[in-house]
C-alpha cells in the first residue's frame, strides 16, 4: 500500500527519468510513435491507478516499460486485424525484442525525431515531445506558438514519419555523421530556445536549458566515441556555468564583461573543461567542439580584460573553416577587433556588411557601433546604435541598447573605448 | 500507338483525405471505362509525407521536408521504386543523375 501522495510523486519521477525509456521501447511494438505514445499514457495511468493498491514497485521503470510493451503489442495486433489484407505493412517483431527493452533504444527513437526528411521545427517538436516527455502545451509556450498549432505540428510530423516509412533506428555507420548533425543541432536549438530567455518565459525556458543538458548527457552516454557529441555536452556546460551571473536581480540581461565571476559555476566549467579534452581526443574538432572551447576561453578568463583574445580569433579561425555561416564571421570580425584592435576588426566588419544574410541583423551594427566607440568616432557609434535599435526586436536587447547610446552622451570617447558590450554573441 | 503520362493535381485542403483508403466509386468507373488503356497509376500520401532531395552543388545533398517547389524546373521524368524505407529511397534518389533541380520523394499510398 501507498498513500496517493507517494504514488503521485513516484509516478512523476518516473515520468521524469524513465519516459524516454520506455516509450523507445514501445515503439519497437507498436504499429506506429502516435500508438507508442498512447501505449506509454496508458502505462503511466494504470501506475496510477494501481500502484496505490499493490505498492510502488521496486523498478517503477521496468513496470512501465513492461505495461507498455504490453499496450503496444495490443494496439499492434489490432492495427494488424484492420488490415488484414496487406500484414507486409507491420512486420513481425524483432525476436530481440523478446528479451526486453535495451537501453539503445532510446537512440533509435532521438535518430527517427530527428530525421533530416522532417522539418526542423517538427524535429525539436517531437523530441521534446516524444524524448523529454513535455506536454504539447509545454513544447508550445516555449516555443510561443499557440497549443494547436503545435498539436497540428507534432500530429503531421508523425504522420509523416508513419506515411512515409522513416525508419525506427539508428543509422548505418556511414549515414552517422550527417545523422548527427541534425541531432546535434537540435539539442543546440532546445538549448539555446532555453538561454536566450525573452521576457515573461524564464522559468519555463529554464526548464528547456535543463532538457538540452540531459539530452546531452544521454547522447554522450550512448554515443561514447562521437568527438561531436562530447563537444555538444562541453558547449551545453560551459555555456550554462554562466547562467548565475547572466541576468541581474531586476531581471535585465548581464552581458560577459560586466557578469560577475566569482558567481558562475565552477563544477559545471570542470566538467566541461572534461567533456572538451574528451572531444579533441576522440577526433578532429567539428563545430560544437570549436564552439565549447571558445566558452571555455571565456570560461578560463579571471577578468573579461584578461580574456585570451588571440586563442579566441584562431578558434573561430578553425570554426569558419567547418561551419562557414556569416553568424561566424560576424563574431570572428568582434574577435580581430579585440585581439588586433578596434580598427582591425571594423575593416572585417565592413567587409562582410555586404553579405546579404547579415543586412538587417541587428548584432552587425551593434558590432558596428562597440567598435566605433573605441576608436573614439561617437557620432558614427550613435548611428550605428540607432540603426542597431530599428533592427533589435527584443525588448531586453534594446534596452541594453539604449544604455549604452545614452552612456555614448555621457563618457568621453577614451574612457568608453576601455569597455565594449556587443562581446561576442556566440561564446557568451 | 503513343504513351502519356496522367498528371493528376487537387487542392489537399479543399479535398477531404479518404481516410479508409479506399477506392472511390468515381474513380472504380473511371477504371471500368478505361482500364484498357491503363499501364500504371496510384494514388499519393499528401504533399506533406514528401521529402525533397537536391544536390547542394558542392557534390553533396540537401534533403528537405515537403514538395519539390518549382521555379524555373519543370517535371522531366519518373521511377516508381520499391524501398525497404525512406532512408533506402532517399539513397536511390540520390543516384539518379540530376545536374539540375531535384527529386520529390513522395509516398504512395497504400489501397486496400
Amino acid at each position: 500500500m501507498a498513500t496517493s501522495a507517494e504514488v503521485a510523486a513516484a509516478v512523476s519521477a518516473a515520468h521524469r527519468r524513465e519516459w524516454a525509456f520506455v516509450l523507445a521501447a514501445a515503439a519497437r511494438l507498436a504499429p506506429d510513435l502516435g500508438a507508442a505514445e498512447e501505449a506509454v499514457q496508458d502505462a503511466y495511468a494504470s501506475a496510477l491507478a494501481t500502484w496505490g493498491e499493490r505498492g510502488i514497485p521496486v523498478s517503477p521503470g521496468a513496470w512501465l516499460t513492461t505495461a507498455a510493451r504490453r499496450r503496444a503489442l495490443d494496439l499492434r495486433r489490432r492495427a494488424v486485424v484492420a488490415e488484414r489484407a496487406l500484414p507486409q505493412l507491420l512486420p513481425e517483431p524483432d525476436p530481440a525484442d523478446d528479451r526486453g527493452a535495451v537501453p539503445d533504444d532510446r537512440l533509435r527513437l532521438i535518430f527517427t525525431c530527428c530525421h533530416p526528411a522532417l522539418a526542423e521545427e517538427a524535429r525539436v517538436a517531437l523530441t521534446l515531445r516524444l524524448v523529454c516527455g513535455l506536454s504539447t502545451a509545454d513544447v508550445a509556450r516555449a516555443f510561443l506558438v499557440a497549443e494547436p498549432t503545435m498539436a497540428a505540428r507534432i500530429t503531421r510530423a508523425k504522420k509523416k514519419v508513419a506515411a512515409a516509412c522513416i525508419p525506427y533506428r539508428v543509422p548505418e555507420p556511414d549515414d552517422l555523421p550527417e545523422r548527427l548533425q541534425s541531432v546535434l543541432s537540435v539539442v543546440h536549438l532546445v538549448y539555446t530556445t532555453g538561454h536566450t530567455a525573452p521576457d515573461g518565459e524564464g522559468l519555463l525556458r529554464r526548464s528547456l536549458s535543463e532538457r538540452a543538458l540531459e539530452l546531452a548527457l544521454l547522447l554522450r552516454a550512448l554515443l561514447p566515441r562521437e568527438p561531436e557529441v562530447a563537444g555538444l555536452l562541453a558547449l551545453v556546460l560551459l555555456t550554462d556555468a554562466r547562467r548565475p551571473a547572466r541576468v541581474d536581480p531586476d531581471g535585465v540581461p548581464v552581458l560577459l564583461p560586466d557578469q560577475d565571476r566569482d558567481v558562475w559555476d565552477r563544477e559545471a566549467i570542470a566538467a566541461g573543461l572534461r567533456a572538451l579534452a574528451a572531444a579533441f581526443e576522440l577526433g578532429r574538432p567539428g563545430r560544437f567542439t570549436l564552439m565549447a572551447a571558445i566558452a571555455a576561453v571565456h570560461d578560463e578568463a579571471e577578468t573579461w580584460a584578461g580574456t585570451d583574445w588571440r586563442q579566441i580569433r584562431g578558434l573561430y579561425d578553425l570554426l569558419l573553416d567547418v561551419w562557414p555561416s556569416p553568424i561566424v564571421a560576424l563574431n570572428r570580425a568582434v574577435a580581430i577587433g579585440f585581439a588586433d584592435g578596434p580598427a582591425e576588426g571594423l575593416e572585417e566588419l565592413d567587409r562582410l556588411a555586404a553579405e546579404p544574410v547579415l543586412a538587417g541583423y541587428g548584432y552587425l551594427a551593434s558590432a558596428r557601433a562597440d567598435l566605433l566607440t573605441r576608436l573614439g568616432r561617437p557620432t558614427q557609434a550613435r548611428a550605428a546604435y540607432e540603426e542597431a535599435l530599428l533592427l533589435t526586436g527584443n525588448a531586453a536587447e534594446r534596452r541594453l541598447l539604449e544604455r549604452r547610446l545614452a552612456a555614448l552622451r555621457v563618457v568621453e570617447p577614451s574612457a568608453a573605448a576601455s569597455r565594449s558590450y556587443s562581446g561576442s554573441r556566440r561564446a557568451q | 500507338m503513343a504513351n502519356y503520362l496522367m498528371l493528376i493535381h487537387r487542392d489537399e485542403s479543399a479535398e477531404e483525405q479518404v481516410t479508409g483508403q479506399t477506392v472511390s466509386e468515381a474513380y472504380r468507373r473511371f477504371m471500368e471505362r478505361r482500364g484498357s488503356a491503363l499501364r500504371g497509376g496510384a494514388a499519393l500520401e499528401p504533399a506533406a509525407t514528401a521529402t525533397t532531395v537536391r544536390p547542394d552543388g558542392g557534390g553533396g545533398f540537401a534533403v528537405t521536408d515537403g514538395p519539390f517547389a518549382e521555379t524555373k524546373e519543370v517535371l522531366g521524368g519518373y521511377y516508381v521504386i520499391e524501398a525497404a524505407d525512406l532512408d533506402e529511397a532517399l539513397a536511390i534518389a540520390k543516384e539518379i543523375p540530376m545536374p539540375s533541380g531535384g527529386v520529390e520523394v513522395r509516398p504512395i499510398r497504400v489501397m486496400s
